[in-house]
């Protein structure tokens, strides 16, 4: 059953993302370009998201187990550090370059864009790079 | 600053928003898990990850939405404005600055926000300013 609702779940964010226009870099440029001809689209998309999302995750907040038993891993980080900032930072810069994220990176490459695929690739280095740092950091 | 008119979209972002937001509801009150995309795709890349499974479905259900949709009717258009060297430096960015941040638009943005979580909306401000500053380095000062 988990299984299931994981993937229904990530089948509804894909869409979702699809609806909203996210998944076009071209509008997301246009959200991030404030002093040009500004689309404030996206700042409605995260509204609406958040909207609808705050009352299910102060509930989920107040437990220990999800409807389907399973424990409830929220983060436990608390404060702020260098790297919340610098790593949000450099994610934030490469947003502005293509206007891609995550997200609607998978929905890109799986849409049948060669960009989305060179994209996913070096996003995939980028995070295989942070795991060869972190374990160069641990050792 | 002027607000373009002719490609402002409300009510699919309303629309589209309210749908991520059900997702992300879903995702935590019926599996307990963050919907965050960089995270989900990170912890896969570690070998020691708990719940892969759901993890990797999550990911599988977001990729095979734009060909559900596609059966539907024709997907929306997706342009570019970056070639394949800009999109490749843009990608290294945001796979590593979203790991060292823990977190994107999607875990620190709507999860983390809906959460009330303090570190999620500094990332979430420090993100969109760095958005915001490239676009107005790239588009304006640089090349325009």
């Amino acid at each position: 059953m988990r299984r299931l609702t994981a993937l229904l779940a990530g089948l509804l964010f894909g869409i979702g993302l699809l609806l909203a226009g996210m998944s076009n870099p071209a509008k997301v440029l246009g959200f991030l370009d404030l002093a040009g001809s500004w689309d404030p689209s996206l700042a409605l998309v995260m509204a609406s998201a958040i909207g609808v999302a705050l009352l299910p995750f102060g509930w989920a907040r107040r437990q220990r187990r999800s409807l389907l038993n399973t424990p409830m891993q929220l983060p436990q980080k608390r404060g702020l550090d260098h790297r919340l900032i610098g790593g949000s930072l450099t994610f934030g810069i490469g947003w502005g370059i293509a206007g891609v994220c995550p997200g609607p990176a998978l929905t890109l490459l799986s849409g049948g864009y060669w960009q989305g695929l060179i994209f996913v690739l070096a996003m995939l280095g980028g995070m295989g790079l942070f795991s060869v740092l972190e374990r160069r950091r641990n050792s | 600053m002027h607000i373009d008119w002719a490609h402002f979209t409300p009510w699919t972002a309303l629309a589209g928003g309210a749908l991520i937001g059900l997702a992300a509801s879903l995702f935590v009150v019926l599996n307990g898990r963050i919907a965050g995309i960089s995270g989900l795709l990170g912890s896969l890349l570690q070998r020691d990850s708990d719940g892969r499974d759901e993890k990797a479905l999550f990911l599988l259900g977001l990729l095979a939405a734009p060909l559900l949709w596609s059966l539907f009717g024709a997907l929306p258009k997706a342009e570019f404005r970056t070639g394949w060297f800009g999109l490749a430096i843009a990608g290294v960015l945001v796979g590593l600055g979203s790991r060292y941040g823990s977190g994107c638009t999607s875990g620190h943005g709507v999860c983390g926000i809906s959460r009330l979580s303090p570190r999620s909306m500094v990332a979430t401000l420090v993100f969109m300013s760095g958005g915001f500053a490239t676009v107005f380095v790239l588009h304006h000062l640089w090349g325009g």
